[in-house]
């Protein structure tokens, strides 16, 4: 059985996430009733350029961590709501799933929320990057510095969720 | 003491490693490593601002105080998903 946060090199298979998730119900063992899967795919553009493919590098132990974070938010922000979470690092051809997140809760507006609320936590503080190789170069990506205590990114992302 | 440097992206590729082993002071900060990396390497200098800091696989304050053996992590803006 797939563990429910995960970060590594292998091609991530929703399926096995979601039945991973949903046997992990426990005591919310037929209480969910909505399931919500995000995947996030490999795009062939990116400000103006042609993307060729991605490499991900992650600091994985810190990265596993920041996950451990996300759901703990989650489970805090939107009870009986849960979480999984898996990334992919190394070389990524377009259209692949670079990650996978599967919400699920009593209910849907809940499990939508929490999807969202997911990646972009991942976006602000999990300690991974994406060098994107386009036709004529290549680019690291740099976005958010990434810092769990920041209460005002944490609560732009609830915002984003909640929109 | 000695402690373990991890860099990661393109701090790596500045630096040309992803790990360094660098001695300094007891009583030593993460800013005071930084800051000697950032002395050895000077396109570091520029992301003083922008980087996040880890002890040990756990985020830390530049002000954080280290300790013999430590590894020190320094990674640039991130850009998961």
């Amino acid at each position: 059985m797939a563990s429910l946060l995960h970060i590594g090199p292998d091609r991530l298979d929703v399926d096995s996430i979601a039945a991973a998730l949903s046997a992990a119900a426990g005591d919310l063992a037929g209480a969910e009733g909505a399931v919500v899967t995000f995947l996030g795919l490999v795009r062939n553009h990116n400000a103006g350029r042609r993307v060729r493919y991605l490499e991900y590098e992650a600091f994985e132990p810190l990265a596993l961590k920041a996950f451990e974070r996300i759901a703990a938010e989650i489970a805090d922000r939107w009870p009986s709501t849960r979480l999984a979470l898996h990334h992919r690092v190394g070389r990524l051809e377009i259209g692949e799933t670079s990650v996978a997140i599967v919400t699920r809760s009593p209910h849907r507006g809940d499990a939508y929320a929490a999807s969202r609320y997911a990646i972009e936590r991942v976006k602000q503080i999990a300690p991974i990057w994406k060098r994107e190789f386009f036709e004529g170069g290549d680019v690291w990506i740099e976005g958010a510095t990434a810092d769990p205590d920041d209460e005002r990114a944490r609560t732009a992302a609830e915002r984003a969720a909640c929109a | 003491m000695r402690v373990t440097v991890r860099l990661f992206a393109r701090l790596r590729d500045i630096a040309g490693a992803a790990e360094l082993a660098r001695d300094c002071p007891p009583g030593a900060t993460i800013r005071d490593v930084w800051r000697g990396l950032a002395g050895e390497f000077p396109a570091l200098a520029e992301y003083e601002r922008s980087i996040s800091t880890a002890v040990n696989a756990d985020y830390a304050r530049m002000d954080r105080v280290l300790t013999a053996g430590d590894e020190v992590a320094f990674l640039p803006p991130v850009s998961g998903g």
